[in-house]
């Protein structure tokens, strides 16, 4: 029954995702101008070469035919080839994806590190000058533009203290073998410490720049949500049969709480792509995002297309698997 | 009394929105930021496009308050005409939005049928995008500039208020008092516009003014990965990112229209924090609706009364 419901749910998102990539079809016809003129730009190019990539995006065709063999290079897995490096799209994005989970899920564990203990206190101490002090820190950090925080950190801990390395994911002299793409994981693979202990620290800084930011919107929704459950009838019954408070907050408030909580995180999850975008640029974080800015001031708009693309299937795909964790974590509620 | 509940008058929110320290203060700030931005030509000691090789990257100093960036403009000056550039976008974004996103939500909502969904349909949609990759792509397209900017953060930003002023229509159609509107022989245009519209808004000024922080963070964004406004207008964004390079040698290039930013955005976000607070009512409602009923049972007839409006009318505004 509850099956059925999360393949409707799964159904329902596959117009999304047409829709979507017919936006990102769109996109390179809101270029002002011949796109094939703008993408070459100065560069001294032969006619043959303007014509090449004219056929290569399928300009000289009509626009539907354009957008079917969208479509179909689409179904084949070919996003297209970026014509600054003459390579197929999908491959560019595959080798920067790594870092960029690496990085997300770094970003997620801190937010969580700080988010969790903080509104959980904060919600048990409600109207305190702790709960005070955590709701106007909280504020700050939604009230904060997260690149500037990124730069503050390099500030302090790069410029001033000298404990963190500013960018890229590990120094160049310690190259690891790339297996899986996650640093963390390959130096392990290398068994080289050192090297692991080295991508650790480059990842600390761009990964508490946007958890840091993220945790203070976490922090309000795990606090409100605790708070719900502290009123609610089955607290005050574990209170009644003489459990530890500590029992009661964790095993029997928290468990409930929790579930708004991973709410927000999946309504955040779009806001967190696009931090990490602006994350990477600033650390030199060679993923996802810094592949698209990059491409954006190089004129290579295939890619910049495909990623834009990706990123919205993504967030798509990341609020289906937390609507489907939201039914398994609470049976009550169907889909 | 009823008036101090449920404030109507501009005048009167406003005496309402400063009762407290936070709203007192969060109001002056933002006022004071409008009036530089205004004023920023008598308000700026220097021109802020003026270079000076000879000072660059000058530390804060008497002559150079905070300091010089790296052709030897003075970051006052360009802070204070930056302030212009974040909350004309701030601004010009919201009303674009927030008008837009309430008309077709309250419409869709009241008139359901195929108008509401091929409307929800395209929100849908357009929600599929992370907010700001949304605006990076269709910037990257556009190309830098002030009219591209507010374009491309308008089409996707009406879809917030446009859900709200949706489900608030819903819930407002289901009431009495749309049903008396409707019973008298009313206009289902007028219903809607004069009617359910009004006692919708609460909810949506507050959504705009939380909106009009997101919005010039947004636009910060943007401007410092070189997307938002070009570099020839100073804006904070594009300042930060100029101090990114010499952040080694020159902390106060990125840090100074950093802090500019965060305390109009906090500002503004305890002005909202504050707005939410006198509409809305979680827990307030309750007290408020406890007071009527306390006062309704002692049978004072006039207080009564006008407690009794003002608790209908709150109940409207949820």
């Amino acid at each position: 029954m509850r099956l059925s419901k999360l393949f409707e749910r799964v159904v329902s998102a596959i117009p999304v995702a047409i829709g979507v990539a017919v936006l990102a079809f769109m996109f390179l016809r809101f270029l002002p101008g011949d796109p094939v003129e703008i993408m070459l730009g100065d560069t001294a190019v032969t006619q043959q070469q303007i014509d090449t990539l004219r056929s290569q995006l399928h300009l000289d065709k009509p626009l539907l035919e354009q957008l079917w063999l969208f479509f179909v290079s689409l179904f084949q897995g070919d996003l297209g080839t970026s014509f600054l490096r003459n390579q197929p799209v999908l491959k560019l994005i595959a080798e920067a994806l790594p870092a960029t989970i690496e990085l997300t899920m770094a970003t997620i564990f801190v937010a969580i590190l700080i988010a969790l203990p903080v509104g959980i206190i904060s919600a048990v101490r409600a109207g305190s000058w702790l709960d005070r002090t955590v709701l106007s820190g909280a504020l700050v950090g939604v009230s904060m533009p997260a690149f500037w925080f990124g730069l503050l950190l390099i500030l302090l801990f790069s410029v001033e203290l000298k404990l963190l390395p500013t960018s890229g994911r590990l120094t160049a002299t310690l190259a690891v073998d790339s297996v899986t793409g996650f640093m963390l994981i390959d130096t392990l693979l290398a068994r080289d410490l050192r090297a692991f202990g080295t991508a650790l620290k480059h990842l600390i800084l761009p990964a508490v720049t946007l958890g840091v930011v993220f945790a203070a919107v976490l922090a309000r929704v795990v606090r409100a949500s605790m708070i719900e459950a502290m009123n609610k009838e089955y607290v005050t019954t574990a209170r009644s049969k003489g459990l530890r408070e500590f029992t009661v907050v964790v095993k029997h408030a928290l468990r409930n709480a929790l579930i708004p909580a991973l709410t927000v995180t999946g309504l955040q999850f779009g806001e967190l792509l696009g931090g990490n975008m602006i994350v990477e640029t600033i650390f030199a974080w060679p993923g996802l995002g810094r592949l698209v800015v990059n491409s954006i001031f190089a004129r290579d708009y295939v890619v910049v297309q495909a990623a834009v693309m990706l990123y919205a299937f993504t967030y798509v795909a990341a609020n289906l698997v937390v609507d489907a964790l939201y039914t398994l974590l609470n049976p009550r509620i169907s889909l | 009394m009823s008036a101090g509940r449920n404030p109507t008058g501009i005048g009167k929110l406003f005496a309402r929105v400063v009762e407290t320290p936070l709203g007192l203060i969060s109001t002056t700030i933002i006022g004071l930021y409008v009036l530089i931005a205004i004023f920023a030509p008598l308000v700026a000691p220097y021109d802020p496009d003026a270079t000076a090789l000879g000072q660059r990257l000058a530390a804060p100093s008497a002559e150079h308050w905070f300091g010089t960036d790296s052709l030897g403009r003075d970051i006052l000056s360009r802070t204070v005409f930056g302030a212009r550039v974040s909350l004309l976008i701030g601004l010009l974004t919201v009303i674009i939005t927030a008008v837009f996103g309430t008309v077709v939500g309250a419409l869709g909502g009241y008139f359901r049928g195929v108008f509401d969904s091929v409307t929800g349909r395209f929100t849908e949609l357009l929600l599929a995008f992370p907010y700001l990759i949304f605006a990076i792509g269709m910037m990257a397209f556009l190309g830098p500039g002030f009219a591209n900017l507010v374009m491309a953060l308008s089409l996707k930003g009406w879809v917030e208020f446009y859900r709200l002023a949706r489900g608030q229509t819903l819930d407002q159609a289901a009431m009495e008092y749309v049903e008396a509107s409707q019973a008298l022989g009313q206009r289902r245009f007028r219903t809607l516009f004069r009617e359910i519209v009004p006692n919708i808004l609460p909810p949506v000024v507050v959504l705009a003014t939380l909106r009009v922080g997101y919005f010039m963070v947004l636009e910060a964004s943007l401007s410092f990965l070189g997307v938002g406004i070009p570099p020839s207008i100073p804006a904070w964004g594009s300042m930060i990112a100029d101090g990114r390079g010499v952040l080694f040698i020159a902390w106060w290039v990125s840090t100074i229209p950093g802090v500019a930013l965060l305390i109009l955005v906090l500002s503004i976000n305890l002005l909202g924090e504050r707005l939410q607070e006198i509409y809305d009512p979680k827990g307030k409602s309750r007290q408020r609706f406890n007071r009527w009923k306390r006062r309704r049972a002692a049978a004072a007839a006039p207080a009564a009364a006008g407690a009794g409006d003002a608790a209908t009318a709150a109940g409207k505004a949820q």
